[in-house]
């Protein structure tokens, strides 16, 4: 049987690996990616495995890439991607290699950055000093253009400020008088702009107001060294007198983190020691320069390399974690292995070996010996782009017990379909389907862009589940005859007019009788007739019956499908007597009471209607088989299970729909409910009988106890207690029993969101065109073209957003629902664990994602 | 040439929402000027006719001006669809170029 239908049959493996070959076969078997390693050492920590210091040079290693990695991002250097194919995992002696090269690239750029950083402060420094010669010269000259004398500028420039001391108490103006008569001093400094004000006050308390703060602002912002951040700062000069306010305001200084500068006093120095920082600023601008180049220079050499470095790493690391979980020979000499590998592929495995000891060089060749076990194997489902996407569905329920009937290739063709019933519209359906056919056609480029964002990669994930369900729901959209809400006569409609002039002028609604020329008799040849549209009075109510009935038709096929599956699971397991209490009564079941419902719907449509030549004729033959005379469905089905009978109110009419149908449907109802009891008490009946043969007989094999099932296929369990063992099969099948038998009754019910969410649709985007479109259609004249392309961009606007993503996304959800509760719980248990091999590309596709 | 108006998503929208209604205006029109009777909802109509002719009149102008509208609606994103088309280009060839 094809893998797709049911997991790999997997094998537990033993391999013998010598302690030389280890590393070339293990590799191999990563690029492989088909063995799942299991952990031999559980009860050793990490830090006391074999190979643990290798692990820790591989971090390592990863370290200084990553910091390798950031300085290039910051220098915004693009990585090249690796061409072609991803390098193979290397030898464990070029690991000393490529620690080296690593070693030295990190020292030469952390030097550089060292560099780099102290000739920017550097830097800073002069321009702050640059700024402040430039900016104090301007407080210089302000007053006394002519004037050289400290004294005489401090002198102007402290009256020039008079309403700084006209708000203090006047200690700080004598203060002030009498200080002139001393050789004022000052410092120049740098501080941060925001600090200013706080500053300023700082200064005039601390001091009382015996200082003098002058301050500009430099416009250019500076960066600042170690954040490498734009800041901006201000330059200031502050006036006082004697070393005990001088002592104070450097303090001050100090707590704002303030630079101060040595500013000469004589206006020849300044202009001199301006020139100097002037010509040592361009030095350091080209010193900077170069240091900067050579940085680049590395950092680009590095890029050119760095994907590449990075998978040589994560694989080294990877084998190496692979290798600790082996198990070490008491001689030392060869490696132990357990794994979990797929039957079909040993040979691959086998050659895969090979080619690794050949590699390494050595003469023994690796053993591979098959186990035997009673674990339950993982399980593995071999799939394509186009299956894992379904696969993944049914994976997000749960993974299959191993063995198990997969249901996905099923979901194929019924998850596109239900989700099309309720997405039923031909426009909508188009825009999906182009969306994802984009996606399936533009497929290699796509995946080549890595794009980050998490939704887009769901959709592109599931492209080949959005191209299905565009088709289908055009397909559905065509049935339903519906593109955004109008119909398209595609055939010519199979209904006309033959009221006269007058009566259409009086009358505002007028009826068409299917049962009169108004129907020609024959059916409109493809779907729902496009005269529906027009129906305003009772579109809804037509469509809402055919759309019930089709959504309890499919629901109770899509079930008895699922019923038949178990069916499948049974046989494969070899548990013959779920066969006979299980699977059995279970289609009974379903079958004689819904698809016998279904039947109905079927008998309704073949039996009643118009009798061609006879329109409107009175004759009882005819009239029993007229439209006059059909029952309702759900009444009958009700009536049948309360076992009651309603007076017949139409006497024209015969009371039922085929003769005998009343006795037939107590048969069916008491059979289908004498299901129950086998469902309830057959198998644990079956079990006690088992165990007091066995118990007469004495010990048996396994073999009846295997049949019995609720092992799963495995081995029989340890022998429990008799009762015990019986109590549990007992509650386990009564759950079950009542699940199924609740069960068939909601989840029959249950879908009816088919309908449901069918008819929200069709509405939905009734509104849409009617609120919007028609507004632009309706604006009369020539400007009302104008008017439309506006409305159009709303209407499509709304058309995507609400009735594709939103009201897709819902559908999506819905049948995701009926796959996973309606369908599934007839035979999926879904307690399996997933396979999941030591594969190289596994590992580093999770580790680009993480890092990103 | 000219400038870059729009970035690479807008003109990536007005690229799609054009395509789009270029082809469903113009079949609409096409339908207008048949006379599709699921289209007679969305016709421009007053309220009053004194006889069948007049009212047979006013739907058969209705249906044709429709047509009309629906066509200039179509051509006015055929404008929009080489205006994002070319700024589409233009973004493309810029981001080629960095």
């Amino acid at each position: 049987m094809g893998s797709l239908f049911r997991s790999e049959e997997m094998t537990l493996c033993q391999l013998f690996l010598q302690s030389e070959a280890a590393y070339a076969c293990v590799s191999e078997l990563g690029e492989l990616g088909l063995v799942q390693f299991r952990d031999l050492n559980p009860d050793v920590n990490a830090f006391q495995r074999k190979f643990v210091n290798e692990v820790r040079r591989c971090d390592e290693m990863e370290r200084k890439l990553r910091y390798l990695e950031k300085e290039i991002r910051r220098d915004g250097i693009p990585m090249l991607e690796i061409p072609g194919e991803v390098p193979e995992a290397p030898q464990p002696r070029e690991m000393i290699d490529l620690e080296a090269t690593f070693e030295k690239l990190e020292n030469e750029l952390r030097e550089v950055n060292q560099n780099a950083e102290a000739l920017k402060r550097n830097y800073l420094e002069l321009t702050e000093l640059k700024h402040i010669l430039r900016k104090t010269q301007v407080f210089f000259d302000e007053h006394e253009g002519g004037a050289n004398t400290t004294e005489s500028m401090t002198r102007a420039l402290i009256s020039d400020d008079p309403n700084k001391h006209m708000g203090q108490v006047q200690l700080g103006f004598r203060d002030k008088q009498e200080s002139l008569e001393f050789l004022p001093c000052f410092v120049a400094g740098v501080i941060l702009r925001e600090r200013i004000p706080a500053f300023e006050r700082m200064l005039w308390r601390a001091c009382r107001g015996n200082v003098f703060l002058r301050q500009a602002e430099i416009d250019t912002p500076l960066e600042d060294p170690s954040s490498s951040d734009q800041v901006y700062k201000s330059v200031f000069i502050i006036f006082f007198q004697g070393d005990q306010l001088k002592t104070r305001v450097k303090k001050i200084c100090e707590g704002f983190r303030a630079t101060l500068y040595p500013c000469p006093e004589a206006p020849a120095d300044r202009r001199e020691m301006a020139m100097g920082v002037m010509t040592r600023i361009e030095d350091l601008n080209t010193v900077l320069g170069q240091t900067q180049d050579h940085r680049h220079r590395v950092l680009v050499a590095a890029a050119k390399n760095i994907k590449n470095w990075f998978v040589k790493v994560r694989k080294i690391k990877a084998i190496y974690h692979t290798l600790n979980l082996f198990n070490l020979d008491v001689t030392q000499k060869c490696l132990i292995a357990e794994c979990w590998v797929p039957a079909l592929d040993m040979e691959t495995i086998q050659l895969a070996l090979r080619r690794g000891t050949e590699r390494s060089g050595s003469s023994v060749p690796p053993i591979l010996n098959r186990m035997e076990t009673l674990e339950d194997p993982p399980t593995y489902n071999r799939t394509n782009k186009f299956t894992s996407a379904f696969q993944n569905l049914i994976y997000a329920y749960g993974v299959a017990t191993y063995r198990e009937v997969n249901p996905a290739p099923y979901t194929i063709i019924t998850f596109p379909f239900l989700f099309a019933v309720m997405f039923g519209d031909l426009g909508h359906g188009a825009l999906m389907a182009a969306f994802g056919f984009w996606m399936c056609y533009k497929e290699k480029p796509l995946q080549a862009k890595k794009i980050d964002s998490e939704i887009w990669n769901i959709f592109f994930g599931g492209r080949y589940i959005v191209l299905l369900m565009g088709l289908f729901s055009m397909y559905t959209g065509l049935i339903y005859n519906d593109i955004f809400s109008k119909s398209l006569n595609i055939f010519g409609s199979s209904w006309q007019n033959n009221y006269n002039e007058s009566t259409l002028r009086e009358n505002k609604a007028l009826q068409l009788n299917p049962d009169s020329e108004d129907y020609l008799q024959y059916p409109y040849a493809f779907g729902i007739d496009p005269v529906w549209q027009l129906a305003e009075a009772n579109k809804i109510i037509f469509m809402n019956a055919y759309k019930m009935k089709i959504s309890i038709i499919i629901g109770v096929f899509h079930m008895l499908f699922g019923v038949c599956m178990s069916l499948w699971n049974h046989i494969y397991f070899k548990r013959r007597i779920s066969i006979y209490v299980e699977f059995i009564p279970q289609i009974m079941f379903l079958t004689l009471l819904f698809f016998y419902m279904v039947l109905l719907m079927f008998i309704k449509w073949t039996t009643y209607g118009p009798s061609p030549p006879y329109f409107g004729s009175q004759d009882p033959e005819i009239v029993k088989t007229s439209g006059f005379c059909a029952p309702s469905i759900l009444i009958t089905f009700i009536n049948m299970m309360l076992f009651k009978t309603d007076a017949n109110t139409r006497p024209q009419c015969d009371p039922t729909m085929f003769a005998g149908q009343i006795g037939l449907q107590k048969f069916f109802v008491i059979l289908a409910l004498m299901c129950v009891p086998v469902m309830l008490f057959g198998k644990p009946y079956y079990l006690m009988k088992e165990q007091k043969k066995r118990a007469s007989q004495g010990h048996q094999s396994m073999e009846a106890a295997a049949e019995n099932g609720a092992a799963g296929g495995a081995p029989a369990p340890a022998p429990r207690g008799h009762d015990d063992d019986i109590t549990e099969v007992f509650i386990h099948q009564a759950i079950h029993t009542i699940e199924y038998v609740l069960g068939s009754v909601s989840h029959t019910a249950s879908y009816l969101r088919l309908w449901a969410l069918s008819l929200a649709h069709a509405q939905l985007a009734e509104v849409a065109w009617n609120m919007l479109l028609r507004k632009g259609l309706k604006s009369a004249g020539y400007q009302g073209g104008i008017y439309l392309y506006v409305v159009f961009a709303g209407w499509a606007a709304i058309s995507v957003s609400i009735l594709v993503l939103m009201e897709g996304l819902s559908a999506f959800l819905h049948t995701l629902r009926l796959h996973w509760v309606e369908f599934q719980s007839k035979f999926y248990s879904g307690e399996g664990y997933l396979f999941q091999p030591f594969s190289f590309e596994v590992i580093l596709d999770s580790a680009g994602q993480t890092e990103e | 040439m000219a400038c870059k108006l729009c970035g690479p998503k807008l003109s990536l929208c007005g690229l799609v929402l054009s395509v789009w209604g270029i082809i469903q205006l113009t079949l609409m029109g096409v339908f207008y000027f048949n006379g599709a009777v699921a289209l007679l909802e969305d016709l421009p109509l007053g309220e009053n006719h004194h006889s069948i002719e007049d009212f047979v009149a006013e739907v058969k102008n209705g249906y044709s001006q429709n047509a009309y509208n629906c066509w200039i609606a179509a051509l006015l994103y055929v404008i929009t669809l080489v205006i994002s088309g070319h700024q589409f280009w233009m973004n493309n060839r810029s981001s080629v170029s960095m």
